[in-house]
Parts: C-alpha cells; structure tokens; sequence
C-alpha cells in the first residue's frame, strides 16, 4: 500500500494539501487511485460506480483534509470516507430496488442481491471464480469488507485492524465468519463440488 | 477451550498471524479433533481459490482521466458557491429595494401596499427556513465526523 519515497514525503505534501494546494493533492490521488478504485469496485461490484465513488471521496477527503491531524497517514482516514460512501450507495441502491419490488418478492430479491456484482470485473473468469465473485456479492457488508481487505489489498491483521478500528481479535472472528458464509453460498451454487 | 474458541485462531493460522503460542495450542487441538481439522482443509481451499480471484484494472486513458474527474468536482463546488453567495446577495438587495420604492409610491393603494409586503416577507422566513435546515444538515454531515 505505501512506497517508501511517497511514505518519507507524505507529511509535508499533507501539509501542503492543508493549505490549499490542488497540486500536492494530485500526487496523493495518483498515489492512491488504484488502492481506492479497487476497494470501491470490491465494495460495490462494478467500474463505473467503483469510478464514480472512489473520485467522490477523494473530492470530499480534499474539501475535509484539515480535519485529518498533522501526525496521522492519508490512507486510514481516506477509507472510512470511502467506505461510508459506498455502504451508503449500496444501502440506496437496495432501497431503490425493493421499493420498486411487490410486497411478496421482498425475500427474493434479499437472496438475489448479489446480482448487481459484474461478472466482467474478475480476470480469467473460471466457473468457479465467478461463483466466488458474486457470492461475495451477497455478503454482508461488512464481511464483504473484510474479505476485500485480506485477499484483494493483502493486508496483514494488524493493518485491516488499523482500518476498521478494531482489534486482531476481531478481524480473525469476522474472517472466520465471513469464509464460512462464502463456503455455504459456493457449496449451494456448486453443490459441494468445488472442495 | 471448546472447538468454539478455536474457530478464529483457524484463520489466524491460515493466514500466519498466530503468535508462536497460539499457534502450538491450536497445532495440539487440532491433533485430536477431526472437526476442526477438517473445517480447515475446507478453508485452505477456499482461501487458495479466493487468492486466485483478481480485479481487472481499467485501461490506462481511464487513470490519465482520473484526477480530471476530481478536478472537475473541485471546479464545478467553486462555481456553486460564488453563484450562491451572489444570487443570495442579489435577492436581499433587490427584495429591499424593491420594498423601500413600493413604501415610498404614493399611486399604490394602502392594502395592496401591505399584501405585496407580507409576499416577500413570507418568501424571505420561507428563504431562511430553508438555509438554517441545509446549514444544520450541512454541521451534522457524517463525514466530518470521520475518525483520524
């Protein structure tokens, strides 16, 4: 997540951002847009909304930026703005469409909201690979989270801890119960046959 | 410790995060509990097939883009802003003029007078009602509250 030039520098051109300068948050964006588009895509599921959401919280991260105190990394605050947005949109996006449902297809949709995840956003798309993809999907989002954050950003427990403001303890009781819920939804997409 | 407790220190040793110690513990439990051990083959393929899953990225021209879209968002906010401190100064100062000469026009009839005025006086409460309630939502805003 961090290269060591832009982690010695990124003090001072926080600082600069402080300030005012457009200039030295352009080199936090291009530092950062690849990271932030690629949790937004995990979150939500697709490119144009990971895209729209990803450039989104970096326009609000650049309007709140004084608030991010002198001692403290870009990155960690940068998520929870990112994270709110994107559980925001999801949390619309649901509402949006089970308002528009009959009353009686309610529990249809719940089960079928993994949907909206786009098989087109996985390489090498394997039977099996897009089965996992949007089982994903139809996570919680929180343990979609914490999925993303371990195997998509390869982040150790301590930093997923330093992110979501919890401890170790808890991101491995997350994982636990997030892999379990991912093996059940593989095991009835693919009966079984996948392990 | 039950089985129960040993569920999330599986993903701690799967993922080699286990202290040295937590790692023995569960090595030893896992020894005599079939349960457990095969939960965790179960979860080894799973992580191996999830590790295999990747992201595709967006073409090169979309990441030139990138920080255009932000620029864009930072450009069009200015924008906004000094239209709506303009257009606010406009209104107070053409809703004063325009009650000071319809005060001081002796052709207007008292009642009309008086109906004109209760008119830009209700648009003006409505007005402000308006932008005390965008100006509480605007301090109550969830991302200023982000943690840091």
């Amino acid at each position: 997540m961090e290269t060591a030039a832009f982690c010695q520098d990124e003090a001072a051109i926080l600082q600069r951002c402080r300030r005012g300068s457009r200039e030295a948050f352009e080199a936090v964006v291009n530092r950062y847009m690849k990271d932030a588009y690629r949790i937004a895509l995990g979150l939500v599921g697709n490119h144009e909304d990971a895209m729209e959401l990803s450039q989104e919280a970096f326009y609000r991260a650049y309007l709140n930026i004084r608030l991010l105190k002198g001692d403290r990394q870009f990155f960690p605050w940068f998520y929870q703005i990112l994270r709110n947005l994107c559980f925001t949109h999801l949390r619309r996006m649901r509402l949006r469409r089970t308002s528009a449902l009959p009353e009686n297809e309610g529990q249809e949709f719940i089960a079928a909201q993994g949907d909206w995840f786009d098989p087109d956003a996985v390489t090498e798309r394997t039977e099996l690979k897009q089965a996992l993809w949007q089982a994903m999907g139809k996570l919680s989002d929180k343990h979609r989270e914490v999925i993303l954050l371990r195997h998509f950003q390869n982040l150790s427990y301590d930093q997923i801890a330093k992110v979501m403001f919890c401890n170790k303890g808890t991101v491995m009781s997350r994982l636990y119960h997030a892999r379990k819920q991912l093996r059940e939804l593989l095991d009835k997409e693919k009966g079984g046959s996948w392990s | 410790m039950t089985c129960k407790d040993y569920k999330d220190l599986l993903m701690g040793y799967l993922d080699g995060e286990l202290s040295q110690e937590q790692k023995q513990d569960l090595e030893k439990h896992l020894q005599t509990c079939s349960d457990c051990r095969q939960e965790l083959e179960g979860f080894r393929k799973l992580i191996a097939i999830t590790d295999e899953v990747t992201l595709r990225e967006p073409e090169d021209k979309l990441w030139d883009q990138y920080w255009g879209g932000i620029y864009n968002r930072l450009e069009r906010s200015l924008g906004w802003m000094l239209f709506g401190i303009a257009a606010i100064a406009l209104l107070l100062y053409g809703g004063f003029e325009a009650v000071k000469t319809l005060v001081n026009d002796p052709t207007i009839g008292f009642m009309l007078k008086i109906g004109i005025c209760a008119l830009i006086g209700g648009l003006a409460i409505l007005f402000v009602s308006v932008l005390r309630e965008r100006l509480f939502f605007w301090s109550h805003d969830r991302y200023k509250d982000v943690r840091r």
